[in-house]
């Protein structure tokens, strides 16, 4: 495989080009009384407010959404924009992150010096616990129709097999990741759980698709959250604490792991690839020391264990010794999904990545109150789209407080 | 110019159910279809085991007998005939609404072989009846299918000579529009109907050959029930213990058309060159043949017959399931994504992928991929692909996902991903499993329906644990 990035060369990197200057975030969760537009407006608003502007001053704007339906105008009627550009976003679980990354290469390339970035979902307007909507319509069906549960289960009875946990340990190891992103969820008023679990409850949970019960999964919630992006240079203008864009990379599977005989369901070659770019446009070396904080895409805690290998934070294979080391959890070594991940706060496809960056960035700032990590000056977002039996869809942001 | 069988291939369902299970006292144990099976998908599995080790190439003609076919208007020959992956330019034709469709398209292939248009003829035929709940159709009907290869090259079986009646009574019948048979009095049907007819066919071929019971090794008789069948045998003349062959209804019931077929290759796993066999079928009406076994049947011995299927069974966890299976009883879908539409043009454009099981195997790199690729996934070689057929490749799982919630009908749906031995990979559900579900574990691949809407029977390939060791 041919490494193709070449920075230094023509092409340049994102790296502190751009800032956030404000980020909004809703509550999530089953919001039955919000329709798509009171979640636009909220994550705006809120946005809008902590950048100190009003709508008018935004020049262009993203929409992510993956099922909310076609149309960027979405945004536009929302907020009553004044004939701006918007752009309606889609990449599956990275549709938050994409949309970021399309905002923010506007931005660097000096098209616009105001841009908003808005990601929401509103699930829980349809009555099917499974996210529906995504199959072509030329598709013959003959791929069962099935959970995104059953899909990453693949990957946690090869684990399970390569690596030779016993299923008790196994579940244990999946358990723990489950308890501490419960714990971080607690203290965090936004998030869709807030409550505690122990090992022995996530354990005995009962089953969707073994070995992932209940605990493993992260729930079904609406939410929304946005972001307001300038140029690094004009950053200042609007506020001293602006948070700067280190990287965001995205990278796309091409169906390898089911149709090759190599594809080995115990790591996602996308993240790897998606992972390794974005230290190098970072300048990142040792990203176990360097990165401060981390919100990965705990769809799974499957997915945050193997997330763990192929982020280089634990050594392949060896993931559940960090886990059992307590290095993920808030006070540990690299805290991993402070503000409570996918576990606790769903995952609205749309917001996620821009939830996660919402975390980041009130970090970095020092106004993460209780889930508050020493010394965060860079933090990463990542997610994962598609499942191990397909393809999957891998962006990831760094983000770092200015000098 | 010597006709006659030169292949046969069973298929019997793994999963039984015993008759007490149904109803308190009752004897024996029936097979029945996995909720996934019905009489085109074991027609299928029958057709590819007699096909086992037979050049597909040279069968120009495939006849599918049946009173349940998943279809009513679509030929359910040709579906058959694309997953056996034979020819497109063979004759294929349904033979309906009779027990003795089965033997009629047996008896037809052998005439258009002696007229000189066809080869070589696979003859299917399968059922899958339904008895209404509680009463004597539930404890005889059950599902299973037969394949015999006709033609006039190394015939196993000759088919020396036929002979048929019809009688229009309608002793057991079924309405366009009725789920379950009916059938009028018991013992009006049996003597005026079943006796009489086999009897007075069968005698009236004997005789027109010069030959009488006892110059026959064995006689194979379908039969309603057994104390019937011996019936008409011992008026025949033949010695019930020594000459005929047994009705099988105790271990698997009463498989409908497909039941002369599966009688005859059970007793033709047991046969020898030389033997001769009375074959004789009911149903309005009567197909008698006069079969003489050659040295041919050697080279059939061994092969996946009657017995293995006999041997590998399940039982179906209770009669409720059942009754699910069977569509009898309807369980709400439940918070899972309802049925989705299936896209007839995809699938006429996919139908070598979806129904034959075709993959790519890239020309360049050797790579095998599933589903047919136009761009390899290794060496990223453009449309030079060769295509490879999977359906009758085994493989081993290479990881799975036991998923508890999204088919109430099929708890849990086993997610595969499955390594074939040849190479290439496919990510498929598995059926028919039973015990413990583990990585490395051998498997083959079944033809089955994945579900039903629209009015469409959506086939596809799904993985099964092997059924032989």
């Amino acid at each position: 495989m041919h490494e193709r990035i070449c920075l230094g060369g023509i092409m340049q990197g994102l790296k502190d080009k751009v800032a956030i200057i404000g980020m909004g975030c809703t509550k999530f969760g089953e919001l039955w009384d919000k329709s798509q537009s009171d979640l636009i407006i909220d994550a705006t608003q809120e946005a809008l407010e902590d950048a100190g502007i009003e709508m008018k001053d935004v020049q262009a704007a993203w929409l992510g959404t993956a099922l909310g339906g076609l149309l960027g105008m979405r945004l536009a009627r929302a907020l009553k924009t004044e004939y701006i550009p918007v752009t309606h976003v889609e990449n599956l679980c990275t549709t938050a992150t994409d949309a970021m990354r399309q905002a923010c290469y506007a931005v660097a390339a000096g098209a616009f010096d105001i841009a908003l970035v808005c990601g929401f979902e509103k699930l829980k307007d349809s009555k099917y616990l499974i996210a529906g909507g995504m199959e072509a319509p030329d598709s013959t069906k003959i791929e069962p129709i099935i959970p995104p549960a059953t899909g990453y289960a693949l990957a946690a009875n090869r684990y399970f097999h390569q690596y030779g946990l016993t299923p008790e340990e196994g579940k244990e190891t999946l358990a723990r990741i489950a308890v501490k992103n419960h714990h971080n969820g607690s203290l965090n008023p936004k998030a869709h759980f807030q409550k505690e679990i122990t090992i022995e409850q996530a354990v005995k949970a009962p089953m969707i698709a073994y070995p992932l019960g209940v605990f493993d999964c992260c729930g079904v919630s609406d939410g929304a959250a946005a972001a307001v992006i300038t140029n690094a240079n004009l950053a200042k203008k609007f506020r001293d604490d602006y948070v700067l864009v280190k990287s965001i990379q995205l990278v796309t599977g091409a169906y390898q792991r089911p149709l090759q005989n190599t594809g080995d369901f115990v790591h996602f070659e996308e993240s790897v690839f998606a992972s390794k770019r974005a230290y190098q446009e970072a300048g990142i070396a040792d990203p176990r020391k360097e990165i401060d904080l981390a919100m990965v895409h705990d769809c799974f805690t499957i997915t945050e264990l193997i997330i763990y290998e192929d982020l280089g934070f634990s050594i392949r294979g060896r993931a559940k010794e960090d886990v059992k080391a307590g290095t993920f959890e808030l006070n540990g070594e690299l805290p991993v999904n402070t503000d409570g991940g996918l576990k606790c706060f769903g995952h609205p496809f749309g917001a996620s990545g821009l939830r996660m960056m919402y975390e980041v960035y009130k970090q970095l700032q020092g106004k993460a109150g209780p889930r508050q990590v020493k010394n965060a000056n860079t933090g990463l977002t990542h997610n994962l789209a598609g499942t191990p039996r397909d393809s999957s869809v891998c962006g990831i942001a760094i983000l770092g407080r200015r000098e | 110019m010597m006709i006659g069988i030169t292949s046969y291939g069973a298929y019997i369902p793994i999963w039984r159910i015993k008759r007490d299970a149904i109803q308190r006292g009752g004897a024996g144990e029936k097979s029945v279809a996995n909720f996934d099976e019905d009489s085109l998908t074991m027609a299928v599995s029958a057709a590819l085991n007699s096909l086992a080790g037979l050049d597909r190439g040279s069968i120009d003609g495939l006849l599918f007998a049946s009173t349940t076919f998943p279809y009513k208007e679509k030929q359910n020959a040709s579906l058959v005939a694309a997953a056996a992956d034979l020819r497109k330019d063979i004759l294929t034709m349904d033979v309906a609404n009779t027990l003795r469709g089965g033997t009629g398209a047996v008896r037809l292939a052998t005439d258009l072989i002696k007229a000189g248009s066809v080869k070589n003829i696979l003859v299917a035929a399968s059922d899958c009846r339904l008895g209404a709940p509680g009463s004597n159709f539930e404890h005889l009907c059950s599902d299973g299918a037969g394949a015999l290869v006709i033609g006039s090259s190394d015939v196993a079986v000759e088919i020396e000579s036929t002979y048929s009646t019809y009688n229009q009574m309608i002793d057991i019948w079924r309405a366009d529009e009725d789920k379950f048979i009916r059938s009028w009095d018991e013992r009006f049907i049996q003597s005026e109907g079943y006796v009489d007819a086999v009897q007075n066919t069968a005698s009236v071929l004997m005789k027109g050959q010069n030959l009488e019971a006892k110059d026959f090794t064995k006689a194979v008789i379908y039969a309603p029930d057994q104390r019937r069948m011996e019936e008409v045998a011992a008026k025949m003349g033949f010695d019930v213990k020594r000459q005929v062959q047994n009705s099988l209804i105790s271990v698997i019931g009463n498989t409908g058309t497909a039941s002369p077929l599966i009688l005859l290759i059970a007793a033709l796993e047991d046969s020898k060159p030389g033997d001769r066999i009375l074959w004789v079928s009911y149903g309005d009406g009567c197909d008698a043949g006069i079969l003489r076994v050659t040295q041919g049947i050697e080279r059939l011995k061994g092969r996946k017959g009657l017995k293995t299927f006999l041997a590998s069974k399940e039982y179906v966890k209770d009669y409720v399931t059942y009754l699910e299976w069977k569509g009898i009883l309807k369980r709400e879908r439940g918070p899972g994504k309802p049925l989705q539409e299936v896209s007839l043009t995809a699938l006429w454009r996919d139908w070598e992928e979806v129904i034959r099981f075709y993959g790519s195997r890239c020309r360049s790199c050797g790579t095998i991929q599933y589903p047919p690729q136009r761009v390899c996934t290794q060496c990223h070689e453009r449309d030079r692909f060769e295509k490879i057929r999977l359906s009758d490749q085994r493989g081993k799982l290479f990881t799975f996902s036991l998923d508890y919630i999204s088919d109430p009908l099929d708890v849990p749906v086993v997610l595969s991903v499955v390594d074939f031995d040849c190479g290439g990979r496919a990510v498929l559900t598995m059926t028919d499993h039973q015990g413990e579900v583990k990585i490395g574990m051998g498997v083959e691949m079944s033809f089955r329906k994945l579900f039903f809407n629209d009015g469409i029977h959506n086939y596809f390939w799904k993985c099964a644990p092997s059924r032989t060791s």
